[in-house]
């Protein structure tokens, strides 16, 4: 199997912990992996982006135009932004969370109505969910990435690799159980 | 053992096994996580220096001193370094030196795109560049062995997407080169000009000798032959695009030696290929040198110089069918910008909140996260150019508003305080010396923060959070003679406090001194010390006026029904917002 995953979110959500779990389990199943990320100023609540890109062998780390099999977003607007990386036809997987830029604040610009319908009538294979909600009711919102991850392995066909012990040996102690169940929750959708 | 590392993690941990001993950096993206993994080695000696310049000092002498040493910095960060590097270039080495350049394509976070290979051949330094993680550690521990056979310093180039890449690394053993002995031999550490002058013969000799026995017979330059109808010359990340976009339709010549280049090497391949395609980021420093050795070959008149390039820019330069034919989703409903802003609860907030009130004043900043300070709606900043250049900038404007007889203007310097250490103590200096007429803002957040949070001299911990000195930038800017009158510390999340600041010093004549002094909110110790802290909206006091959406914070916004909402997630308490809302409903 051979495949792009974009991950776009705004800076400080923690897209690295999905990225990192992701990876490492990738590699261990015997992939070739690359990760590309951007550190410095975008993190200081612009749009940020992960690129993961795994196959028997991969050259360039970065997914241009057109190349993301799979495009995970953290908030709403930067799903519509990264339209054009995701290949026809490709998956979309959005979180229903909405983050007002500064613009957005000082009224210069609007917040668009209508994000998640207009995806799920652009790309078919769209699945949106509220993240932070079912992270929540598990006792704690920060799991969020977590069942989002949960969601994208599903969706990629991914579960012959063993997730938990993965998650288990990358979070704290005291986190592990909640990660597990967000992992879960994530993937049952 | 193998493990998933980015550009660089692997350069620091090749480092550590090439056994490098002394190692020295000024933090700038993409570079900063080499030195924060190389201070986990205890083998080696690990620093932040105030500047870059500093840096390669340190690492250029202790090679001469005969330990293998090392210095990385940003791509700006080396026209810092220059004047060290340019004549340690003819003193060589003992032990080997390689200085690394992080150049930054796309300028994802700098202020310029300058393509820094063009250094080695302006410097006579031989040149080295990785493609990916395992190459950036193969490579670094060759530069080393290279260094020192040829007596070259080593300019090893990466670019940001190799920086911060992951991708699998096997990893090695250390090998224990201790420090070599040191005999002092002027002719080579003294560079005056009795010495110079054959020096730079000697120099120029090397690189001849190394070009004909090692550039066209070395690990770091291979050819793949696949179809031979199209032969691309390439090197770095580049390369990793181009296998994506031609496959087995081309064939490469990858190119990690970049100066000397290999030209013997250049000319078989060119002979054995019917079309040359030469592809690198931003300038043609390959190229340049083919067309010069008379070759035929497609390059800048196709591909982009400005930007980073990847697999699309690539195959639409050179027309490949894939990538010309557009066909990819475009989002119909228009897609709100989402530019960088200072965090909530961020200590510059409240300065460039009153700084960007004053009205008759120009204001020039620096690099750092307070350049964030010109975003909407603070709007407080005239002008960024480099590290230091927010105190000198703010002379340079003072001295024009003097000879246009703008009178009536009043001048203001930002800068943070790792800045301040890096290069603006010498702008203060100069606006002593010569009787500047403006006012000189240190905005101390005690850390480097834009890169993620470095110590420096101000801290009080050296890079391995050792415990160390806390110079304190009040005690220097009172040793240059600046008058307790004329130096304001205040605390920037208190509005009426520094407002008051800031109109005495617009009021002062000579130089004034502001400094803001609050540590940045995602420092670990200060984010537990706020843990919980908020401040709570009550909209049904609210009027709507909007006077607190001009501090410009994440956090503040108003909700559909045109009313105060704080975002708890972000919020920290910092209480800029409540200081401006004159209807109680934030408290």
């Amino acid at each position: 199997m051979e495949k792009n995953i974009l991950l776009v979110g705004v800076g400080g959500q923690g897209t690295l912990l999905v990225s990192k779990i992701l990876s490492e389990g990738l590699m261990e199943a015997g992939y070739d992996v690359k990760m590309s990320e951007i550190h410095g100023m975008s993190q200081r609540g612009g749009s940020v982006s992960t690129h993961i890109k795994f196959g028997k062998k991969v050259n360039s780390p970065v997914i241009a135009e057109g190349e993301a099999d799979i495009l995970v977003s953290f908030e709403q607007v930067e799903a519509l932004r990264a339209l054009p990386y995701l290949k026809k036809p490709g998956t979309v997987i959005v979180n229903d969370h909405q983050m007002y830029s500064m613009p957005i604040i000082t009224g210069e610009q609007e917040y668009p109505e209508g994000v998640i319908e207009y995806l799920h009538k652009t790309v078919e294979d769209t699945l949106s969910l509220d993240a932070g909600k079912i992270a929540e009711d598990l006792g704690n919102i920060k799991a969020q990435n977590v069942v989002l991850l949960g969601a994208m392995i599903k969706k990629l066909g991914l579960e012959s690799i063993d997730w938990k012990s993965i998650i288990e040996k990358m979070v704290p102690e005291k986190f592990k159980e909640l990660n597990i169940k967000a992992f879960e929750a994530g993937y049952a959708l | 053992m193998k493990q998933l590392l980015t550009g660089n993690e692997a350069i620091a941990r090749g480092l550590y096994e090439a056994g490098v001993t002394v190692a020295a950096a000024y933090p700038g993206t993409p570079s900063t996580e080499i030195m924060e993994n190389v201070a986990k080695y205890p083998e080696i000696s690990s620093r932040w220096t105030p500047n870059e310049k500093v840096a390669v000092e340190v690492a250029g002498a202790a090679a001469l001193a005969g330990a293998r040493a090392f210095s990385s910095m940003k791509h700006v960060g080396l026209n810092v370094a220059a004047d060290p590097m340019m004549t340690l270039a003819y003193e060589g080495v003992n032990g080997g030196l390689v200085i690394l350049t992080a150049d930054d394509p796309g300028m994802h976070s700098s202020q310029n795109e300058q393509d820094n290979r063009n250094f080695s051949m302006f410097g006579k330094l031989m040149c080295i560049e990785p493609s990916d993680s395992q190459e950036c550690k193969d490579y670094i521990k060759l530069a080393y062995e290279l260094s020192e056979r040829y007596d070259l310093v080593v300019l090893f180039r990466m670019s940001t997407r190799v920086c911060h890449s992951k991708s699998i690394v096997e990893l090695g053993e250390r090998v224990e080169v201790g420090v070599r002995k040191y005999e002092r031999n002027v002719r080579k550490t003294i560079m005056v000009p009795a010495h110079s002058r054959p020096r730079h013969f000697e120099v120029e000799e090397i690189f001849k000798k190394m070009e004909e026995e090692y550039a066209n017979n070395t690990p770091l330059n291979t050819i793949e032959y696949n179809s031979k109808k199209i032969g691309v010359i390439t090197s770095g990340i580049s390369y990793q695009h181009s296998k994506d976009v031609f496959g087995e339709d081309a064939s490469y010549l990858h190119i990690g030696l970049l100066n000397p280049l290999p030209k013997k090497m250049i000319r078989e391949f060119a002979k054995e290929v019917d079309e040359v395609y030469v592809i690198e980021e931003n300038d043609p420093f390959i190229e340049t040198q083919v067309r010069a050795m008379g070759i035929a070959c497609k390059g800048k008149d196709v591909v982009p110089q400005c930007d980073e390039l990847n697999t699309r820019r690539i195959g639409k330069a050179f027309g490949v069918k894939k990538y010309v034919e557009e066909d990819l989703y475009q989002s119909e409903i228009n897609v709100p910008a989402r530019p960088p802003v200072l965090c909530a609860g961020c200590p510059h907030r409240g300065f460039f909140y009153e700084l960007g009130k004053l009205k008759n004043v120009m204001i020039a900043g620096d690099i750092g996260c307070y350049t964030l300070g010109m975003v909407a709606p603070l709007n407080a900043m005239d002008s960024v150019i480099c590290m230091g250049g927010g105190f000198s900038g703010a002379t340079g404007f003072d001295q024009a508003n003097k000879m246009g007889k703008r009178d009536d203007v009043k001048v203001f310097g930002c800068l943070g305080d790792s800045t301040f250490f890096h290069s603006g103590i010498t702008s203060l200096i100069d606006a002593v010396y010569n009787k500047s007429n403006a006012v000189y803002c240190i905005l101390n957040n005690s850390i480097t923060a834009m890169t993620g949070h470095q110590q420096n001299p101000g801290t009080g911990k050296t890079i391995t959070g050792e415990i160390t000195e806390a110079i304190d930038p009040i005690a220097v800017v009172k040793s240059l003679g600046i008058p307790d009158d004329h130096i304001r510390v205040v605390n920037p999340l208190d509005l009426e406090e520094t407002r008051a600041a800031l109109k005495e010093a617009y009021e002062s004549t000579g130089v004034f001194v502001i400094m803001t002094k609050s540590p940045c909110a995602l420092i670990k110790e200060v984010q537990k010390a706020n843990a919980g802290k908020h401040v709570t909206a009550h909209p049904d006091k609210c009027k709507s006026c909007k006077a607190c959406l001009k501090v410009g914070c994440p956090a503040v916004a108003l909700g559909k029904d045109g009313k105060i909402q704080i975002d708890l997630a972000q919020c920290n308490g910092c209480g800029i917002c409540k200081q401006v809302c004159k209807f109680g409903a934030l408290e």
